[in-house]
Formats: C-alpha cells, structure tokens, sequence
C-alpha cells in the first residue's frame, strides 16, 4: 500500500511552547488511523498543520509525493483533503441540505460557471443522498443550527465528504455524541471507507472507538510520536499506559 | 417569507410592481423627485446588503463609491457621452477601487476594518472636493443632461422616475441571482463560518474581494442614476454621512435579508417627509424611532417577519416530532 500522506519531523511553537515537536508518519491508502493522546498533546495541532490552517515552524507535509506545506486550507481541499473540527463547525443559518451543497459546491466547475449556472451547482441528489445515508432525512430543510449536538456532528461529518475527498481528517468525531448515535457514525465510516476507499486519519478519546474503528493507532505525548501500531499492540505498551491509558 | 403560499408571494410582488409604475403618475415634482430617490437609494443599499448583510464585511464606504459612480456619469454624459455608457464606466471604476478596498478584509475585521473604509470615506470626499480640475471641486458639476430612452426624452420627472424604477428592477433581478446562486451561499458561508468554509475549498480571499467589488458596482450603479437625477453634483451629497445613511438602511430594513434594503431606503428617503408636517422635531422623532426598533429588533424590520415565521415553523416540527415519536411507540 503507497502512502496517501507522508508527514516528516513536523513542528509547532508558539512563542516558547513546542506544541508539536518533530512529528513524522505516514498515512496509507485506505487505511483508518487512529490518533490519540492527553489533551494539549498537540493532536489538533498537528492536524492544523497539515491542513495549512497553521504554518509548521518546521518540516514537510507530502500529499500523494506532492510537497504540500504550505498550501492554504481551500487549495488542500480541491486536491481532495477534507476535515471535521473538534467544535461544532457547520453553518447554522443554512438548512442541512444547504450545508451539504456548500461543502460540495467548490469542486464543481469553475468560480464563473458556478455563477451563471444551477444554484444547487447540480448537487441536490448527491446531498440528498448524504442526507439519507447519514439518517438526517426527517431534518433536511432544517437549519442546521436547530438541530441536537450529535446531529450537528454527524452533519458536520457528512459535510466532509461532499467532495469526495481521498483524505479525511477528522477531529473527536465522537465527542458528545451518545452511544446509538456513536454506533451509527461508526458504521458509517467503514461504509465510506470501503465504498469509496477514503483514507482517515482520527483524534479521537473514546478508546472503544478508536481500537474498534482504526487499523493502526498513533500515540502523542507532549508534542512527540511516543508510539504507534495495531490496536492491541498499542493497548499494551508501558510507556502508553503510563502516558495516557492510565492503570 | 416562507409562510406564505407562492401564489400569494407572487400576486402581492405583482400588485407592489403595478402600484410602483401606475401611482406615481399622479404625483407632483417632488414627489416623483422622493420616490426616484427611493429606488436609487435601494440600489445602493442592495449592494451593501451584499457586502455586509450576506458577506458579513463591515463598510463605511458605500456613498463613496454613490459618489464615484456620480462624479463618472457627470463628467462623462456633460462630455457628450450617453449614460448607458456612464453607468459602464461608473461599474467598472466601482468594481475595480472596491476590489482593491478589499485587500484590507483579508487583515482586518469588524470595526477595525470599519475604520479603514471610514478612512477610504474621508479620502473619496477630499478628491472630490480637491480635485476641482476633474471634479469642479465645490462648485460641482452642474447641467448634467438626462438621457433618451428608446428616442423617448426623460427630461420630465415621471419619465426620469421610470429610468430610476427600470434600472432597480434590472439591479433586483441581478442580485437575487447572485444571492441563490453558489456565490451567494458562498457570501454566506464567509459571513458564518470562514474558517469552516476555507477547509470546504471555499477561496476566501477571492470571494472577500468579489463582495467588496460587487457591493461597490452597485453603489457606482445607484451614482450614475443619481447624477441626472439631481442634475447637479456637488461632493457634499457624497460625505460620510450618506456611508452612515445607507448602513442605516441596510441595519434597519434588515442585513443579509433580499427586501431589507427596499424597505429600510423606504423608511430613510420617505419617513423624514412624512414626519416634515412636526417640522423641528422630525430628525429626533426618527432617531427615537430608530432606537426603539434596533432595541425591539436587532435584526431590523424583517427580522420580526423571520423571527415570527420561524416560531410558525418550530411549532409546525415539534408536531411533527412529536407523531414521530408516538409512531415509534406505537411500533415498539
């Protein structure tokens, strides 16, 4: 399997704090890796880095053995990376429907074609489809802003693959959400990640979720790779345990 | 407005139309003058709808570009040129100086951006009155001529307010084309959430400028229809007082809403008449009235109609809901 993205001794500092501190791992084609550790561990930040949402103070981010540090977040994205964050995200003025056909809008045609063509850019069926597919039917025409926490999550989750991007980083996409819910979310991730072979990488706090959903898990402390492997293997190493699994 | 059934929306839309071309054919001079006034005051007040209502960009600029787009049609039409061809010129020196006052939304926001558009406000004003070589500086441009429509003179005010009506329709039609096409939501979007939207490949930057440049044709539209309005031009009109004015209108009408700034240029060209028979105490009458409706209504005069219509709206789902959930007791 070829590495969809290559992240070699990445850096953060802000002022004198070294937020993420040399960080390097590759993330394969198709593959669903998990990332964990304590908070301010710099998981969010590593992710904004890659993302181009912050400067790296150091390193290189590769994407398909493309250089791609640097690039703004809108640029990253039309080359096929997409993301969910932490915090709720998603447009609340706008209906559900709405939010689906933003989050597709921009990979269809060119910024003139989509002023003098359709208004729904020709998306309507295929956020229709997300919609069904993400169980957010009967809230459609909703605003997203009235919709519960962990419906706004799945919706900001579903947001993320309106493009039909190879990456997906998503940021604790189960952080609130109740355990129905959770199962729900689970599943369909698989889902898209069989169906439509998208790569993700995922912070996330829920272990079951984590060790039930990822391939491989990436272990950070205090701005540093202290491990990374299967599920089972990372469960059990010491220096995890002490770090972060606790006893 | 979605409580409304469609033909209703439509046959009321229809009856507004009508009434604007059929009464004014009784009005006097200044009547005619006032509603003209109206119509070219909305077009100016549209545009920064879409700067600041829809795209969510702070501007105290707008009679600047009015402004602009006045002095372009004066001295071009008083050159021999006809004023369609002014108001070419009056969108595309609007457009390209309101790209450029973009670049600084791209730094700055909310009122410190405020302040470098209040900033561009004063230097527009001291060109036009400085600059007497282009601009006649104090003494202004006078003799503007007025246009002939299809060989049609418009040198009487009902025909002028027809021009004035015309050209707000064809601004109206332009911009509810904008609004519900994907540039609209992407205004939107950069006016909720840009950080959200930059991850969702939404070019922030290019759409910051796009609704600054656009927001200011529109200005420089509304500047060229003002000029053979008036037919007389001098920079006072253009002060940052009327920026202030058309934010009025914007806020008052109700920002990011499409008919807030009909109704709020209503309220800021027709209100100050009606209430002239107080004489003194009309300017503080229409302040008070003013305040009280931003306390009562944040989000201006059809922001009660939305807040009203959503009530409607959220009831109508708990019902929904709640047979939801009766059904999925039912089935358990």
């Amino acid at each position: 399997m070829s590495a969809v993205l290559e992240v070699t001794n990445i850096k953060k500092n802000f002022g004198g704090i070294s937020a993420v501190d040399g960080v390097s791992f590759d993330v394969r084609e198709g593959e669903i890796l998990g990332l964990i550790g304590p908070n301010g561990c710099g998981k969010s930040t590593l992710f904004n880095c890659i993302l181009g949402q912050l400067t790296p103070s150091g390193g290189e981010v590769k994407l398909d053995g493309r250089v791609v540090t640097g690039l703004r977040p809108a640029e990253l994205n039309k080359l096929g990376v997409s993301r969910t964050f932490q915090l709720l995200q998603v447009f609340p003025k706008l209906s559900v429907r709405e939010n689906l056909i933003l989050a597709g809008q921009e990979h269809q045609g060119s910024m003139a074609s989509r002023f003098v063509g359709r208004s729904d850019a020709g998306l309507t069926e295929a956020a229709n489809q997300m919609i069904g597919f993400f169980k957010l039917d009967h809230l459609a025409a909703e605003p997203a802003g009235g919709l519960s926490y962990g419906q706004q999550k799945l919706l900001d989750a579903a947001m993320a693959f309106m493009g039909g991007p190879r990456l997906v980083l998503l940021d604790e996409p189960a952080g609130g959400v109740n355990p129905s819910m959770l199962s729900d979310l689970k599943e369909r991730l698989v889902a898209i990640n069989r169906e439509k072979n998208a790569t993700f990488v995922v912070i996330e706090h829920n272990m079951e979720f984590v060790m039930s959903l990822c391939s491989r898990v990436m272990v950070m402390a205090e701005g540093k790779v202290l491990a990374m492997g299967r599920p089972d293997e990372v469960r059990k190493n010491p220096a995890v345990i002490e770090a972060y699994l606790g006893h | 407005m979605s409580g409304f059934g469609k033909p209703l929306k439509i046959a009321l839309g229809l009856a507004v139309i009508a009434a604007l071309i059929i009464v004014p054919m009784n009005f006097n001079r200044y009547g005619l003058f006032i509603l003209s006034q109206w119509a070219v005051m909305t077009i100016a007040a549209m545009g920064l709808n879409l700067t600041l209502g829809y795209a969510g960009q702070v501007s105290l600029a707008q009679g600047a570009f009015v402004g602009i787009g006045a002095y372009a049609a004066a001295i071009t039409t008083t050159h021999g040129w006809p004023l369609p061809a002014a108001i070419v010129v009056a969108i595309v020196l609007s457009f390209m100086v309101g790209w450029v006052l973009g670049y600084p939304a791209l730094r700055v926001q909310h009122h410190y951006l405020a302040f470098v558009t209040l900033a561009f406000s004063t230097l527009a004003f001291l060109v036009f009155r400085n600059e007497s070589w282009l601009t006649g500086g104090i003494y202004g441009i006078s003799n503007i001529p007025r246009p002939h429509v299809f060989g049609l003179a418009t040198n009487k005010p009902l025909p002028f307010y027809y021009v004035c009506l015309g050209s707000l329709a064809i601004v109206s039609l332009t911009v509810w084309w904008l609004i519900r096409s994907p540039w609209g939501r992407a205004f939107m979007a950069l006016r909720e959430n840009p950080l959200r939207a930059q991850s969702l490949g939404i070019d922030t930057r290019r759409y910051t400028l796009m609704a600054f440049a656009i927001g200011s044709a529109l200005g420089g539209v509304a500047g060229a229809l003002y000029a053979p309005l008036t037919q007389y031009i001098d920079p006072v009109p253009f002060n940052l007082s009327l920026s202030l004015d058309l934010l009025m209108m914007v806020i008052v009408g109700g920002a990011g809403f499409y008919f807030g700034p009909f109704i709020g240029a209503m309220i800021a060209v027709l209100l100050p008449e009606w209430l002239r028979f107080t004489e003194g105490y009309y300017l503080m009458l229409y302040a008070i009235a003013v305040m009280l409706l931003l306390i009562w209504s944040p989000t201006g005069i059809l922001g009660i109609l939305d807040r009203t219509m959503a009530a409607r709206r959220t009831k109508a789902a708990s019902a929904l809901r709640a047979v939801a959930k009766s059904r999925m007791e039912t089935v358990q």
